[in-house]
Formats: structure tokens, sequence, C-alpha cells
């Protein structure tokens, strides 16, 4: 039996605006709990809800990045339930009238590219955090609640499981992927899934090839990286197959991803789903967006990652598989392109950025941004190594030092005596390492050149890597040629 | 005559005179409250030392010179449910009974700017909800002209303080006809502003989109000079209006020749007190012989307000109380709690008063799955429609004139079992708030010892042409009655 599965994603994405959706609280990670709170985050009797402009304008520029329609007219609406977490006992969101709608993501799947359907994107406020005194609210004799995140804004991005759904879990990391980076890209959030600016709940359900319809669906819920959602995804895939295999029918249910486990479990049937009792909220007027501010918006929006990969292929030279790692991060992109300006190497940059930069910065845990390389003096680095004024050896050791210090490279070099070697100088160097080395040039002279090798590294490492070795190669084989050594 | 008993305007000229002190004036009006507030019940909290410090302050001003407003050193008593930095706000509710705000309704900030001294929170129905001020856990407030008699709802507790000399000039908030009708009952003027004339940020939500704070007081200039301090566009509330105040109080002109006066005739049918009716044509035909023109009206949707009314504000009531779950403040049931979720039901279950219950569990109901469009929606409709009958008949009068209430005071009690009856009460008054118009209730006369009223309904955002009637009006029947 062949069955065609059907994946849609609700993702939450945190908003990078300076204040709350609501209010003119900080939005800030790491603070102590319940600092950055007020009257109206928290709920109090007698508050209302003004909307933050920042964020319905980073809603219009996922709209228009993810190719939706923006609606002229939206309206926020209450989604009522109780929780500890939640002060006003509902959630400010959208229901009837999203900011956009009926979008679409490109993604590259083995078959070509694939537009992943978008449903809709609209905008809501964060709930607070609960602290157990155990690892769980049942078994724990008190709770806390931090409200610093309550009111936090978020995007939710909603698949639409009838237009072009995600069909495998591999393509469902792709669109992740795909997502998360365009979402960095215009500016709108920074997606750091450990700190919870990106989470997902995913639709997922199974039928047979070629039936009309829909299967029942699980939502699953709990999942707080790309690879627990992979896992979640391809255990419930084999687990509804099981199922409709025996001629059974999945039930329609909310499933919690076991973190532990790798399993999903079930949480809540379709019979226990809440009423939430979405209206308009009245507290908040109807948002016009026209024509103008669309312009205004789409006028400020950065170059989309996939035009700009094909533009840093066209105007850097460099391969498009460089291309694409360079341009997971906006960050790095824009590090590149800022350091390509001085740069006659593009390739040569790139080569150093994917191999060097990389490493070090994952061996100091650092992000490009923390590090104190700026892409003025990288490029400095990478032109001394084009003009062939230091050798790639030299290179790194400055780098790791760049990286330590902040310094330029120029300094570096300086202070640390790191200039290549004078010719004079390396030709002595060179006759000192043959005098220590006689056995060698005779089996050299015998017809053997592969110990030639050894005798470069030799050069090197007395040099302190100074030296250049294709330099040092030509001395020492016109030295050996012009005779043996002298007793 | 006392100084609890002379209006605002009275008082802020014999301050600016010299004759009396804001601090003689407050001092007053709390002997007063101490003496008979007892049998009134008309205040929640008064907090003497803060008033009489505001007062030393406000006389401080005085002296220097500066006067913030014309209001500067008047005593203002304020409902309880518009909340005080600082200041016990309890919505005369259980659940609230020890809430003290962190921050002050921008109402209450505009009054402190305008240095006038807070006296007290006034009693009110529960939450707002009620006709009689009955609903309240601090028991009702009950009416000077006769204390065994209601005060009407739920503002009854400022109508009753500014009817009985316990404060000058108040504020009330009106869902449904909160403040004009114990107005009404209590013979004094109601002013029900525009639905975004006055900011709601701070005023406690029982319907988001009906609640609007006005004002009580003994007189239609009194009500002016308030007026033009409480309104105005606040950034902090997206519902309220961004445009420019007119001065109130230049439209008391005493002259209304030519205005047009419309009569609703689906206000005057069976179910009103023909006594009241009677009086009412007497307002009318004064206004008749002062030159204006009286012009038949028909609001045909009229007769669907009260249910309408019932399922939008029970549906936002049911939402905007659901913060009173005992997690962050008010009150939080501890004893056989053994989990959240009974700490929850207990917590409401205590805390709330029947009739609270009675309309979130009526507005859960009406936002319910499978029963919103037969209900919320179909009812958001019909508000289109009553509005769009008031729109009409604007554009033949520049304002409506019709009774408040169908009846009299009625005896503490004598309607709490029958909340159908209660509801009806309210039958003249919610159309005003469906559709955000602006509404005062002028006292017209006296039956059986209590007072009666007509209001005056207008468009929206012309509260000046209001006033300018209403005003009018009392200066043709001068000598009020302010009860005992």
């Amino acid at each position: 039996m062949e069955f065609e599965t059907i994946i849609c994603f609700e993702t939450h994405v945190e908003l990078d605006t300076r204040s709350k959706l609501f209010c003119t609280c900080p939005v800030m990670h790491d603070a102590p709990p319940n600092t950055n709170i007020c009257p109206i985050c928290t709920g109090h009797p007698g508050v209302l809800p003004v909307v933050n402009r920042k964020a319905v304008e980073y809603a219009i520029r996922a709209g228009l990045a993810l190719n939706c329609r923006i609606n002229p007219i939206s309206r926020f609406a209450r989604k009522n339930y109780f929780y500890p977490d939640l002060p006003k006992g509902y959630q400010i969101s959208q229901y009837e009238t999203p900011f956009c709608e009926d979008g679409y993501l490109e993604i590259e799947t083995d078959n070509g590219p694939y537009p992943v359907g978008i449903k809709r994107i609209h905008l809501e406020e964060d709930a607070g955090k609960l602290i157990h005194s155990t690892d769980s609210f049942e078994s724990s004799t008190y709770s806390l609640v931090d409200f610093n995140r309550a009111s936090v804004p978020l995007l939710e991005i909603v698949n639409d499981h009838e237009r072009n759904p995600i069909r495998s879990a591999t393509e469902a990391r792709t669109y992740l992927e795909t997502l998360r980076q365009l979402l960095i890209h215009i500016g709108i959030s920074r997606c750091i899934m450990e700190k919870g600016q990106m989470r997902c709940d995913v639709n997922i359900s199974l039928k047979k090839r070629g039936e009309k319809g829909f299967g029942n669906r699980t939502e699953i819920k709990n999942m707080s990286s790309f690879k627990a959602i992979v896992d979640a995804l391809n255990y419930e895939i084999e687990r509804q197959r099981k199922i409709i295999i025996r001629g059974d029918i999945p039930k329609q249910e909310t499933r919690l991803f076991d973190e532990k486990r790798r399993i999903t479990v079930p949480m809540r049937t379709k019979e226990d789903a809440p009423d939430y009792r979405y209206f308009p909220d009245p507290d908040l007027v109807e948002i016009q967006i026209d024509e103008k501010l669309i312009e205004e918006i789409r006028s400020q929006m950065p170059e989309l990652p996939q035009k700009r990969l094909i533009r840093l292929v066209d105007q850097y030279g460099i391969s498009k598989d460089e291309a694409a790692i360079i341009i997971k991060e906006r960050k790095i992109t824009d590090f590149f392109e800022e350091a390509a300006k001085f740069c006659k190497d593009t390739k040569r940059l790139s080569r150093w950025i994917i191999n060097e930069l990389f490493r070090l910065l994952k061996e100091n845990s650092l992000t490009i941004t923390m590090s104190p390389i700026t892409p003025r003096t990288f490029s400095q680095l990478i032109e001394l190594l084009t003009n062939g004024e230091i050798t790639d050896p030299i290179g790194k050791i400055v780098l790791e030092e760049m990286i330590k210090s902040g310094k330029d490279p120029f300094t570096i070099i300086r202070e640390k005596e790191l200039q290549p070697l004078e010719e004079s100088n390396l030709v002595e160097i060179v006759r000192e390492v043959l005098n220590k080395n006689r056995d060698i040039i005779r089996k050299i002279i015998s017809g053997d050149p592969r110990p030639i090798n050894f005798l470069v590294g030799q050069v090197m490492k007395s040099t302190g890597s100074k030296a250049d070795p294709k330099e040092a190669r030509k001395i020492i084989e016109e030295l050996i040629s012009k005779g043996p050594p002298k007793e | 005559m006392e100084l609890y008993n002379l209006s605002a305007y009275t008082l802020s000229r014999m301050l600016k005179r010299g004759e009396v002190s804001s601090k003689e004036i407050t001092l007053s009006l709390l002997k007063r409250i101490d003496e008979l507030d007892k049998k009134i019940n008309a205040y929640i909290t008064v907090e003497a030392q803060r008033a009489i410090s505001m007062a030393e302050e406000a006389d401080r001003r005085l002296k220097s010179g500066y006067l913030p407003s014309p209001l500067n050193g008047i005593p203002v008593a304020i409902k309880d449910n518009i909340c005080t930095e600082g200041m016990r706000t309890t919505c005369g509710s259980m659940i609230l009974k020890n809430y003290i705000p962190p921050y002050d309704a921008t109402v209450v900030e505009r009054l402190k700017r305008a240095g006038c001294v807070i006296l007290g929170k006034t009693n009110l129905d529960e939450f707002g909800m009620g006709s009689s001020n009955e609903n309240s856990a601090f028991g009702p407030a009950r009416n000077p002209f006769n204390t065994d008699y209601v005060t009407g709802g739920s503002s009854g507790g400022s109508a009753a303080a500014v009817a009985s000399g316990e404060a000058i000039i108040a504020l009330g908030t009106d869902t449904g006809g909160s403040i004009r009708l114990p107005s009404a009952y209590c013979g004094v003027v109601g002013f029900k502003p525009t639905y975004g004339r006055v900011s709601r940020f701070g005023l406690i939500s029982y319907a988001s989109s009906l609640d609007q704070i006005g004002t009580i007081t003994k007189d239609v200039r009194d009500c002016a000079m308030l007026l033009n301090i409480i309104s105005g566009y606040d950034p902090l509330d997206s519902t309220s209006f961004n445009t420019d105040c007119p001065d109130f109080v230049s439209f008391l002109t005493g002259d209304i020749k030519g205005v047009k006066i419309g009569i609703p005739r689906e206000y005057f049918v069976e179910g009103l007190d023909s006594r009241i009716e009677e009086k009412i044509q007497d307002a009318i035909e004064l206004f008749k012989g002062l030159g204006a023109e009286i012009v038949d009206i028909s609001l045909p949707h009229s007769k669907y307000a009260i249910s309408t009314y019932y399922l939008i504000a029970t549906a936002e009531a049911s939402s905007n109380l659901a913060r009173y779950d005992g997690v962050k403040f008010g009150y939080r049931a501890m004893e056989n709690v053994s989990d959240i979720l009974s700490m929850y039901e207990k917590t409401r279950a205590e805390g709330f008063g029947k009739e609270v219950k009675r309309r979130i569990m009526l507005g859960t109901y009406v936002l319910s799955a499978g029963y919103y469009d037969a209900y919320y929606l179909k009812a958001l409709k019909v508000r289109r429609l009553i509005k769009e009958d008031f729109d009409r008949a604007f554009e033949k009068v520049d304002c409506l004139i019709a009774p408040v209430s169908p009846c009299l005071p009625f005896k503490i009690g004598e309607k709490m079992d029958d909340p159908i009856q209660m509801y009806l009460v309210d039958v003249y008054t919610v159309s005003v708030n469906l559709s955000g118009l602006p509404a005062v209730s002028i006292r017209c006369g006296e039956i059986e010892g209590f007072p009666v009223a007509f209001q005056l309904i207008g468009r929206a955002f012309d509260e000046g042409m209001l006033l300018r009637i209403a005003d009018t009006y009392e200066r043709e029947i001068k000598g009020n009655n302010y009860g005992i």
C-alpha cells in the first residue's frame, strides 16, 4: 500500500521588536523573573492593549516575503482559556481576519523547487512561563509564574493542508530551515530555537495514494529542535501507517513528543479539544492596511535569500555550494559582502570564511557578531595572502591572533615578527638544514626525490613557518644540484 | 446653605474669591458622609486623610495663584470600578475586596492634574452588572428620597452621594444605562458621553464595546465643567477618539430656538408608567414654548435592544472577567483546594455574586461553538440596525427625548427574584450604548416623593447640543431640590 503524507506546521516565531505587543515593556531574554512587566502585560483590572506598530509592520514584511495577500482590514480576536501563565484568561490573537493569507514558500527538493502553501500568518501575544517545584505541574506543591514573556509578539505561520502541503519528513526539515533562514534574513526574528524564538506544532495525516479527502490528523506538540521534529514526524508516519495497514483509522488527537523515548504519546482527543470561544477583541479597533503602507514596507525589505544566493554566485564568482553556506546566516552574508569590497580575490575570501573563520568561531564558541574580527580586518588578511606577503600557515596564525586580541593583521605580524624572510636569510637557513642532513642529500642525489619534502618541512620548522614552502623547495633543489655537500 | 449642598461652580467661585478653602469644603463633606452614609451606603471606601491632604495641596496652589483648572480644590467621588493608584478599588465585588491598583485610570490622572480632591470610591452593582445597586458585595446604596428604595444602578453610590450632599460631583460609568438610571432615581444630572470621548483606560471592564465613563452632578453647568476635564483622546485607549474637544461650558447659551427635538414613538408605549409619560409631555411642551421644533420619529428596531444588549454585554463580560482567577491579584480560595482547576472553581464560585455568575454563564454560552452565529453574530447585526435607526433619526432632528426608566424607583428586594423584570428597567437606556451615542438624564418633576427624569439622546460627539438643551431646560425649571 502506498501512502501520501500531509504535513502542516503551525510555526511560532518571536518577533525581534524592542517592546512587547500591547505595552511598552522591553522584550528581553534572560532578565530576572518578573522584571519586565507592567499592569498591562500582567492583565490588571482596567488596563487596555495598544498594538505595537513595529510588530504589525514585521507581520506584513513576513507576508510579503512569503508571497501572501495582505488583508486591507485585520482584527485581533480573543482566544479564551484558563491557564496560570495567561494573565487575562484570554490570549489576544487573530482569528477570522489575519494580516496575511494564501502565500507560499519555495523549497528545494530532489525533484526541483516546490512551493509549500502558506494558509495564513497572524500576530498574537505570548504567554508567561511556569516554573514548577518538580518536573510536572501535577506533582508540584507550588508553581511560580514569570510574566517577562507575557505579551511578547509572536508570529504564527500556518501551512495549507489543501494547497501544496509538505509531503515528507525531509521536506519538513527543508521547509523549516528555509523558513528560518528567510525570517532571519528579513530581520524580523532571530529564530533561536534554544531560546524558544521559533516553536512548532505540526499536524500530520496519511491517506492512501490517490484517495480523495483527508485522513484523520494528529497534532504533535512539544518539539524543541529540528531533529526532534523530524524524529516525531518519522515516528508518527510509521505509527499511522501501521494503523491504516491493519485496517483501522488513526484517531484525531493531539499528541506530545517524548524527548527521552523519541516517540509521540497521546495528550487529548478531539472530544476533549477546548472551545476557545474566539470573538473580535472589543478593546482593539480594526487595523487598516493600505497600499501605501504595503509599498513602504516592501521598499524597506532586505533582499530575499534565494535572490541573494544567485547574485552572490554572479557577482563574486564563487560556487553555488559556497554561496549556499555563506547565505545560511544573514550576518555571515553581510560580513562576506562587506569584506568583498576590499578584496581582489573573492573566491579566496569565501574559502577562508568557510574553512578557517567558521572553524575558529566554533572553537571559541563565538558568533560572527560577537567576534572582534571585522569585515575590514578580515579583508586585510585576505589581501596579504593574495599578494603573497604572507603564507597560508602564517595567515592561520594571524587569524587566530585576530580572534583573540581583535588586533589588525599588520599589527599582529609586526608584534609577532611574522614578516616573510628575506631571500638571503632563507638561503642561509636552507644551508644549515642541508648541513644537518647529509645522508638525505646523498639519497636524493642517488635518484630518490622523495626526501625533498622532508627537507622542506625542516626548513619550515626552523623558520616558524615564515618561509614560503615553494621558495624553500626551489633553493633546496638549486643547492643540491650544485653537487654533494663538502665534508 | 451648607457647603456640601452647593454646586461645584458656586464653590469654585467662592474658592477663587478666598471665601472658603478646599479643606473646609472637604471637611464639610467628610462630616456629612460620617453622619449620613450609614443610612445611604453610597461609599465603599472613604480615605479622609488622603482627601484632606489633597485639599491642603489645592489650597496651597490657590494661594500661590496657580489654578490648574476651574475645579481645583473641588472634591470628587469616583465609582469604585475606576482604578485609583494606592486606593482600594473593589468593583463592588468580593473578588476584588482587597485589590489596590498600582496605577491611576486616565480620568483619575486628569482629575488629579486638574487639582480635584479624591473623596472616596462609591458603591455600585458588582462589576456594573445591575439596575438597582442591590448586586453589591457591600450592600445596596439607598435612595436619599426614601432609604427603603433602590437608587437605581449600577452607579447608585455616585448618584446617591451627589443627591444627598455626600459629594459635590461624581464619576459614574454607563454600560446600559448605569449613569442615567440612578441619576433619574436620585434626581441628579447624569451624563453618558459618546463612546470614545472619555478614555476607558483604568475603567474595570464589564462590556468593553459599551462601557463609557461619565458624570453625575447637581446641575448641567457642573456637568460641562467636569466633562471638560475628563474628555479627550488617550493614546492608552485604542477606542478613544482622536478629535479636538470643545469647551463644553461654551454650549450653555440658554437658547434653543429652532432646535429640532425628536420623539421616538416606540419609547412611549405600553409598559411606561403613564405618570412619567405625563411629566415628559410637560417638558416637551416647555421645549415647544422655548422655540424648539418637535418631530415624530420612529426607531423601529427598539424592541430588540434589550435582547441584543444582554447577548453582547454578557459575551464580552464572560471574557473580561476571566482574569479573576486567583492567580495574580484579588481573592483566592485557599481551603479544600487540591489543584489548579479546583482553585479556579472555588475562587470564582466564592468571589463572584449571583448576577455576575449568571452573566458569565450566559456570555460563555453565547460565544460557544455552534451558538456563536445564532447569538453573538446575530446580535452584532441587530446592533447595526439599531444604530442605523438613530443615524436616520439624526438626519431629521438634533436630539431625541425619551424616558430613562419605565417605572419609579422600587423597593429594595422587590425585583431581586425576577432578573427579567430587572433587565426590563433598562429598556430605554441600552440602545444608546449599543449605538455609542451621548445621552443625559434630566430631572423633570416628582411623583410620590420620587424624582422623575427624561433623557436627551444626541448625535455622536455632539455632547454640546445635549448640554445646551438640558441647561436651557434647567434654567426654566430652577429651584432644584437635591433630596434630603
